[in-house]
């Protein structure tokens, strides 16, 4: 029996918008004020989930072709992988670098090697809250 | 700038990370989680040397000075531990290699290996305390996936109860630490142990204290033991082995870390109540291992003595205690995963599990016979396997404090490790063949060359204590005076 779920789907197709602009709003808020690659990633993660559920598993697959276990293990590497890279350049592990630019649009930017790190981590989020919502459905 | 100090974390993480991506190709899984244990015992030799030469290393994450950021600290109890550990897993690994199967490989268990080794290497080195209730945690999700992989029923029964409990106990180590932060204001481990010194540990910082000596006596298998046999007992032999071997230990280093740097002015409360604990653990663990026929159920609760034994060198607090009790974590290391491996051994070739309906098997496998013979001997104490060191010092330091009952207690303990042992060797091992030259399963020589490893180990490690002895006395050092760890972190620099 297919439940008649129009309203469901209209209101996802504006909703996941505005989910994924506000966890990117998080995720680049992070690091001085409230906000981060956790949070960022576990409310982009939500939009995810949502899609999957309005849609089938199938649908969505073919708009995202990941494994999200792989996107999970990639999270770590680069999270981890920023805290390494601070040992090579001869710097006490997880040592962070910022620095200040003036882009033309944006006006004073900072660009920080924390914002890498945090990247990382939203990455995990996302792979394995996907995983888990996804290994729960499959149960059946 | 001392970045080698995060290496036995860094390393396996990030390794075993990438061997996600290698999950189709198992062979070269292998080699890269065995090179990356060899990589870490490296380390960690040259770590020990540097510690001698310049004293307790230390690295503060990001450049925050202590207190205030996260930083690990390496002196020689917690290298040497390190060290053992990597040597452990990198034999127990050989072991899995041949035993633990396609279906587990697959299944990304290699990544879980190096995670867990992670995991314990980082509740080693640490010198936060919030950041060692983290890496008990990437430990313990590591084993909690180790133990379900392969999902046998009686698998998941027991994973049931391992993870609840550790849950639980995790729980109760979050709720003490919150206590500890309200009342102290801070988690780094040297500066509460000044902060404690300062405000005299009165009766709130001594009930926080016996919080953590609830939460660390769950993880260790001190009293609070009950869910160590059955957990132990059901994952793989090269699993089991590795748990038995160092995630008891871990248990263990807390409290000696919690009790001999933090909550050391009470000792009429806190050390009197784990002497206590460890007297009854070992009277009960003694018990465990003369009730059951069994085999895993008798080696899991030879398990639970050696943690009574090795908390008592922490109860009295001499120096001499100390080495003891550190050669003994050691010791107790190798020899324990020798055990498991060697219990495991005999189930596979047999497909029994009671010690009763094996025997003669020395006669189909004369050289695996003769390495439960090493096994027993060590673990009884006999000079001059590695036992014995451990076992004398401690005797030394309850001598000195005059605790006779315990003296005693101590070492009919050891002849019950023997005696029980011993039933099985002469059982299963010794006797009339039942199996017949047509039967009898093949011992691959990859199975027997990591038991003949452990057996090396133990017998260089008798043999060996002198050689080790400057690193040991100086981590008894350490631990005996706490004042050298709290200027090592906090002074200067």
């Amino acid at each position: 029996m297919k439940i008649n779920d129009v309203i469901l789907r209209t209101v996802t197709k504006i909703v996941v918008f505005i989910i994924l602009t506000l966890s990117v709003y998080l995720f680049f808020s992070g690091h001085y004020s409230p906000g981060g690659g956790f949070i960022g990633g576990l409310v982009l993660a939500s939009a995810i989930v949502l899609m999957y559920l309005t849609s089938d598993i199938e649908t969505v697959h073919k708009g995202m072709p990941f494994d999200f276990k792989l996107v999970a293990a990639l999270g770590v590497l680069i999270a981890t992988g920023t805290g390494f890279a601070s040992v090579i350049f001869g710097k006490d592990f997880m040592t962070q670098a910022a620095m200040k630019l003036n882009l033309p649009i944006f006006g004073e930017t900072e660009l920080a090697s924390v914002v890498l790190f945090e990247a990382g981590v939203a990455m995990t989020v996302i792979g394995v809250v996907v995983t888990i919502i996804l290994s729960i459905s499959e149960d059946e | 700038m001392n970045n080698i100090v995060v290496i036995p974390l860094i390393l396996p993480i990030m390794l075993g990370i990438a061997l996600v991506f290698l999950r189709p190709y198992v062979k070269t899984q292998r080699v890269i989680s065995l090179l990356t244990m060899v990589a870490i015992a490296v380390v960690s030799v040259i770590m020990l040397g540097r510690i001698q030469e310049t004293g307790i290393m230390r690295l503060d994450f990001g450049g925050w000075k202590p207190p205030f950021g996260i930083l690990f600290v390496a002196d020689s109890f917690a290298v040497l531990l390190v060290l053992t550990t990597s040597i452990v897993t990198a034999i127990c690994l050989l072991y899995a290699f041949s035993s633990i199967g396609e279906k587990r490989e697959n299944m990304f268990f290699y990544p879980f290996v190096l995670l867990l080794v992670a995991g314990v290497n980082g509740s080693f080195l640490t010198g936060d305390i919030f950041n060692l209730f983290v890496c008990f945690e990437v430990m313990l999700l590591a084993s909690y996936v180790l133990i379900t992989l392969g999902g046998e029923k009686a698998q998941l029964r027991e994973s049931l109860k391992y993870v609840l409990i550790n849950v639980l106990a995790s729980w109760f180590f979050l709720v003490a630490l919150a206590y500890l932060y309200g009342t102290l204001g801070t988690l780094n481990m040297a500066h509460l142990a000044e902060r404690v010194a300062e405000a005299g540990q009165d009766p709130i910082l001594t009930t926080i204290a016996l919080l953590f000596l609830v939460v660390f006596a769950l993880k260790a298998g001190l009293l609070l033991f009950f869910w160590l046999p059955g957990s132990y007992s059901v994952p793989p032999t090269a699993v089991a082995a590795l748990f038995g071997a160092l995630l008891t230990k871990v248990g263990i280093y807390a409290l000696f870390r919690m009790f001999t740097l933090i909550f050391i002015h009470q000792p009429e409360v806190t050390h009197m109540l784990i002497k206590g604990m460890a007297a009854v653990t070992i009277i009960a663990g003694c018990l465990g291992a003369l009730a059951y026929k069994d085999i895993r159920q008798i080696v899991a609760y030879n398990v639970v003595i050696a943690v009574g034994f090795v908390l008592i060198g922490l109860s009295v607090s001499t120096e001499a205690a100390f080495e003891g009790a550190i050669y003994y974590l050691m010791h107790d290391m190798i020899a324990k995963a020798m055990l498991f491996l060697l219990a495991g051994t005999m189930i596979y070739l047999t497909g029994e599990t009671r010690f009763d309906k094996m025997s003669g098997l020395i006669r189909n496998y004369p050289v695996f016979g003769w390495m439960f013979f090493v096994v027993m001997v060590s673990l009884a104490g006999i000079p001059p396997l590695s036992g014995f060191v451990g076992k004398v010092l401690i005797g030394q330091g309850l001598i000195e404090t005059g605790s006779y009952v315990l003296l005693a207690l101590a070492f009919i303990s050891s002849v019950v490790v023997l005696y029980s042992l011993l039933r099985i060797f002469l059982n299963a091992i010794f006797g009339e063949t039942i199996i017949s030259i047509e039967d009898e399963t093949p011992l691959p020589k990859r199975m027997l060359t990591p038991i003949v490893l452990f057996a090396i180990c133990t017998i260089a490690l008798g043999f060996g204590a002198e050689g080790l002895s400057s690193y040991v006395s100086d981590a008894a050092n350490t631990l005996a005076n706490p004042s050298i760890y709290i200027d090592a972190v906090l002074g200067g620099k």
